[in-house]
């Protein structure tokens, strides 16, 4: 059931290509071999910068500032990272980028389903308005909320902590958008039968529906817990001790700070920052993917 | 699974069910109007309130006791050179990077929508940077672009003389630009690229009979088709532009003598200094740009008649 709803879903994006471009277009037009080979270009210059990260991140702070600059790393060594994870506090910040994004992801997942159900499939006075208030919403940018959210975290006396950092982002709009144009693509029929059989309301969402949503859950979940993991604004304005810093906060305080010449350390540290997102997008692309088909939005 | 059903009516006992139904709906609804009260609508009002006032980092256990100052903060703000300029560097930034963001975008796209194989491949690649984290990236960038960085040196090879990018006033800002875009077109093919498979191949086949080249297909045919997928594209790059803070603050600290601090990042420094009354009237200012493009799209996106 629940995989053939996400074929559905996922189609307008994923596979709609070798139906409609594919066997009809080669019988007129061969593709030519130069699009494939600009195509390349392209793609080693998206990644180019990344491979020169991790390259670079391996190399003697000598050979990092080597002019010219050398390409493959003549000298192999894990110094960089040595540094990052003993001397500085990495853990801390690695713990802390986990706990954030982790809390935020559940959140938005538990919530924007709750909400996402009600918005698809419950009939009551005040829905419309309610769905207005979520793209409403949709379009607060972070930067005009931070001065009085700030203001207010304070007075909850959480600034300097992971709640303070969590609690804003919480539940998001995109979340709830998304679950409920999921939600709406499945049939009624189950509602029905489970009121017949008695089911209460509240039963329902958790019993009948929830098991139906885990690909509009896990796209939910991926996609919050990434945006969460790359944020930086909020959690640079809310840490005011490093023991509080998240990873992009770290990155971005020692790049600008004391750090701000050592250049080995500091791509070693956008290796970490960046290689786990990285791996978790090539393994769980298809739910990007989803994510951008259903709702149009990064 | 085939239970009968007999469409959207419900059986007898039915405003009993409505009752309970909104009951469940507002239980479930409660956790995120509580959350978008507190740290959403509140703050926004707030936010415009605060405008209005002097407000400090001093006064802030208790708000209230601040002075009203009416549309000063704003009078000044429009008639001061730093603010004014870094608007200057905002619009800028969303003015070239709307465009080259949109065109890299669409060539890509236009592209993988002509190959049969490797597709999903390209996609998922041209993507991927947009998964990474803009301070990460800005950092790797900023040693790319350096003096005597890896940019300059392929420069070299090819007989260029460098620049310093990221120090000449001239060049930082079309730096971070192109960074931008760099980072965020992938976005673009993946919608652009689902734009062009709703093009019915009948139209295409028709213009083709007509004896339109590919080029006139596509300025014709295919990009009138693709209108309002390109104009969410560009209302949503530019949302997100508005608002660039990170590659700066990471890059070039703002420099060259500002010609790369953006609003937010003016509006972070005044909230640092302690001037939330006034970073505030500078946060509304550019909230306001962001409601206007929004504006832009819903209208333009109306379907027409």
């Amino acid at each position: 059931m629940s995989a053939v709803r996400m074929a559905e879903v996922a189609q307008p994006v994923d596979d709609v290509s070798s139906a409609s471009g594919g066997g009809r277009e080669s019988t007129r037009h061969t593709t030519p071999r130069w699009l494939y080979v600009v195509l390349t270009l392209g793609l080693v210059v998206v990644l180019g910068p990344f491979v020169w990260m991790a390259l670079s991140s391996v190399k003697p702070e000598a050979e990092v500032r080597e002019v010219p600059p050398t390409w493959l790393p003549r000298d192999v060594t894990w110094d960089n990272y040595d540094t990052l994870f003993t001397d500085l506090n990495m853990p801390t910040f690695f713990f802390n980028s986990v706990v954030v994004a982790t809390a935020v992801a559940l959140g938005n997942v538990v919530f924007g389903a709750m909400l996402g159900y009600a918005l698809a499939k419950l009939r009551f006075r005040g829905r419309r308005v309610l769905f207005g208030l979520v793209l409403v919403t949709l379009m607060v940018p972070g930067v005009a909320t931070f001065i009085p959210q700030f203001v207010l975290v304070t007075n909850l006396g959480l600034a300097n902590t992971l709640p303070g950092m969590i609690l804003p982002y919480l539940v998001q709009p995109f979340g709830v958008f998304l679950m409920r144009q999921y939600m709406l693509s499945l049939p009624d029929d189950l509602i029905d039968a489970a009121r017949v059989d008695g089911a209460g309301e509240l039963r329902i969402f958790a019993s009948v529906m929830l098991p139906l949503c885990g690909p509009a859950m896990a796209t939910v979940g991926i996609l919050t817990f990434l945006a969460s993991w790359n944020n930086f604004l909020w959690p640079l304005v809310i840490a005011q001790s490093d023991d509080k810093w998240t990873l992009p906060v770290a990155l971005a305080l020692y790049s600008t700070g004391e750090h701000s010449t050592d250049y080995g350390l500091l791509l070693a540290g956008s290796v970490v920052v960046v290689l786990p997102v990285i791996l978790v997008f090539l393994v769980l692309q298809r739910y990007f993917v989803q994510g951008i088909a259903m709702t149009g939005i990064k | 699974m085939a239970v009968l059903t007999t469409g959207r009516r419900r059986p007898a006992g039915g405003s009993s069910l409505a009752r309970r139904q909104a009951v469940a709906a507002w239980v479930l609804a409660a956790p995120f109007l509580v959350l978008f009260l507190t740290f959403t609508l509140g703050p926004v009002l707030a936010s415009l309130g605060m405008s209005f006032t002097d407000m400090q980092s001093t006064d802030v256990r208790s708000p209230l006791a601040v002075e009203f100052v009416g549309f000063e903060q704003y009078a000044d703000l429009l008639s001061n050179e730093l603010f004014r300029q870094v608007a200057w560097n905002t619009a800028w930034y969303v003015l070239l990077g709307v465009p080259l963001t949109m065109a890299m975008g669409l060539a890509a796209a236009v592209a993988l929508n002509s190959i049969t194989r490797l597709r999903g491949f390209f996609r998922t690649g041209y993507y991927l940077p947009l998964v990474t984290s803009i301070v990460a990236v800005a950092v790797v960038w900023r040693f790319l672009l350096r003096d005597d960085g890896v940019l300059n040196t392929l420069l070299g090879y090819v007989g260029i003389g460098g620049w310093d990018w990221l120090n000449e006033t001239s060049t930082a800002l079309p730096s971070l630009v192109v960074m931008a875009a760099w980072r965020n077109f992938g976005a673009l093919t993946v919608i652009f690229l689902a734009g062009l498979q709703t093009v019915p191949a009948a139209v295409k086949e028709a213009a083709e009979v007509d004896g339109a080249g590919r080029w006139r297909q596509f300025r014709h045919v295919t990009l009138p088709l693709l209108r309002p997928t390109l104009l969410f594209a560009a209302v949503i790059t530019g949302i997100g532009y508005l608002q660039f803070f990170e590659e700066a603050y990471v890059m070039t600290q703002g420099g060259p003598l500002d010609t790369t601090r953006s609003v937010t990042y003016l509006t972070y420094d005044q909230f640092s200094f302690g001037n939330y009354g006034y970073a505030s009237a500078m946060s509304y200012l550019l909230f306001l740009a962001v409601v206007a493009l929004t504006a832009v799209q819903f209208r333009a996106l109306r379907p027409k008649d």
